[in-house]
């Protein structure tokens, strides 16, 4: 079921490892990518007892250098990161001035002028045009150096044992969120203790990418008798879903703002300076959100999947935005947003199953929390 | 991808087994390694009647969920319980223990892909 690359399909450098490990390989926002290798529930039981790798090389990489970087990124996105210490990575986001969701973003402050920007694949095009645009007037270059990166994100309990023995960076010390450049079985890496599937975990940046197959064998190999499994998209899917976090095109859309998808809190409204979507955010910030997004769990087998209405006592409130069966829960689970002002304490919930009311429970988000 | 030669099959992915007027329906190993892990299977009722090349049911995966196609015409005499409780066998062992439903024929089939045409189907998808 393997696919060769079509002409405009790009590959990672990681490409000829995942054909033969026998992945099936699908095009994602324009990359040929590991779906799965063998199981995606073994995939994500594994990330979830033990450890997962996964090949990430498809997200988009953006340089913002120079004197005034941090002032630019302070006006081209939602967050303050002029306040970020070297060597953090923050939650933010790219909006439009209207104020709707471009992208979700990963930032990291290599040095007081210099700025790692990590994009969704499929906006990674979008993200770099409107930094660009958005740089006018500031001492600042934006740089796409996607092409020039893979990215490698080790997941899972088992991660620091796993990783430890082979990096000459201090894992004790490396908290969540931090970032710091070292080795990793003696390739020159960026690692980042940060990720997208509720464990914890690093994400492992080297450029050039062409040392990638071999760390990807040596940690597959010193991962193997702690139980690590090369994971695919499916599972990097459902892992993120079980853990409550929103992906762009589901959760986040160009229409919704941060508050629509409950993610208020990376709008910094109160930092210096004008921001672009400023002045929608604003508004939006004092008028209350049009949705919410709740977590719903199928009492029943078929699953919710996203685009399916919600119901209130047979009333459409909502609409799925993603669900999947939960490998975690043994049950369906899905996020969806519901029109604000939902009676969300009573009522009969339902989701329209192609044709069919299947009853579902309104749970709080995360559906899973590491207890760790 | 093992295509066992003693099967009839439809472009669908089916397979279809008859012995004495009864037909045994289940979905192929390439099917079931497309679908990835499967979570969910509702064949038809016991009692109904399929129609060759309608929808009789659905099979759900983590990532999707296909329709069942009736591969043959009839009463649908006997469902796979074991694989409605347990839906990995229909992955581990598509052409054994996952098979989904059986049906007294109302008549032969007629266009049933053989093994050949079968593997050259897939061939053409893989």
């Amino acid at each position: 079921m393997t696919q060769p690359p079509t002409s405009d399909a790009r590959t990672t450098p990681l490409y000829d490892t995942h054909v033969a490990s026998g992945a099936t390989m699908v095009e994602f926002a324009g990359w040929l990518m590991p779906l799965r290798y063998r199981s995606e529930s073994a995939e994500h039981r594994a990330v979830r007892d033990a450890a997962g790798l996964f090949d990430l090389s498809h997200m988009g990489e953006i340089r913002v250098h120079g004197p005034q970087a941090a002032d630019c990124l302070d006006y081209a996105l939602v967050g303050q990161l002029s306040t970020l210490a070297v060597g953090r990575a923050r939650y933010t986001m790219i909006v439009t001035e209207q104020g709707g969701v471009l992208d979700d973003l990963i930032v990291y402050r290599l040095a007081d002028d210099d700025y790692l920007v990590v994009a969704n694949a499929a906006n990674t095009g979008t993200v770099a045009a409107a930094l660009t645009e958005r740089a006018a007037g500031f001492t600042a270059t934006i740089t796409d150096e996607t092409a020039d990166y893979a990215l490698l994100a080790l997941q899972g309990p088992q991660s620091a044992a796993i990783l430890g023995p082979l990096t000459d960076v201090d894992l004790s010390a490396l908290r969540p969120y931090a970032a710091q450049h070292g080795t990793v079985a003696g390739t020159a890496v960026l690692l980042s203790r940060t990720g997208y599937t509720g464990e914890d975990g690093f994400e492992i940046y080297l450029r050039p990418g062409t040392a990638a197959p071999a760390l990807w064998d040596t940690l597959v190999e010193a991962g193997q008798p702690h139980g690590l499994l090369p994971a695919g998209l499916a599972a990097r899917d459902t892992l993120r879903l079980e853990a409550g976090m929103p992906l762009y095109g589901n959760e986040l859309t160009a229409e919704l703002t941060p508050y629509d998808a409950g993610l208020g809190r990376v709008v910094k409204l109160d930092k210096p300076g004008d921001f672009v979507g400023r002045a929608a955010l604003a508004a939006r910030a004092s008028s209350g959100p049009t949705q919410v997004l709740v977590g719903l769990v199928g009492r029943g087998r078929r699953v919710p999947r996203k685009g399916y209405p919600v119901l209130r006592d047979g009333v459409p409130v909502g609409t799925v935005t993603s669900g999947a069966p939960s490998p975690t829960l043994g049950k369906p689970i899905a996020i969806a947003a519901v029109k604000a002002g939902t009676d969300l304490s009573s009522g009969a919930f339902a989701v329209d199953v192609r044709g069919r009311a299947e009853a579902v429970d309104v749970v709080d988000l995360p559906f899973y929390r590491r207890t760790s | 991808m093992s295509v066992p030669a003693e099967l009839g099959y439809t472009k669908e992915h089916e397979w279809v087994a008859i012995n004495e007027g009864i037909a045994t329906v289940g979905i192929t190993a390439f099917a079931a390694e497309a679908l990835g892990d499967i979570v969910y299977v509702e064949p038809p009722e016991v009692g109904s009647t399929v129609t060759a090349g309608e929808s009789c049911g659905e099979i759900e995966s983590h990532k999707s969920v296909s329709e069942l196609y009736s591969p043959v015409d009839g009463e649908v005499v006997d469902v796979n319980q074991a694989a409605v409780d347990d839906p990995e066998l229909i992955g581990s062992d598509p052409y054994g223990r996952g098979w989904l439903f059986k049906v007294e024929l109302a008549e032969e089939p007629a266009d049933l892909l053989t093994p050949e045409q079968y593997t050259q189907l897939t061939e053409g998808e893989g």
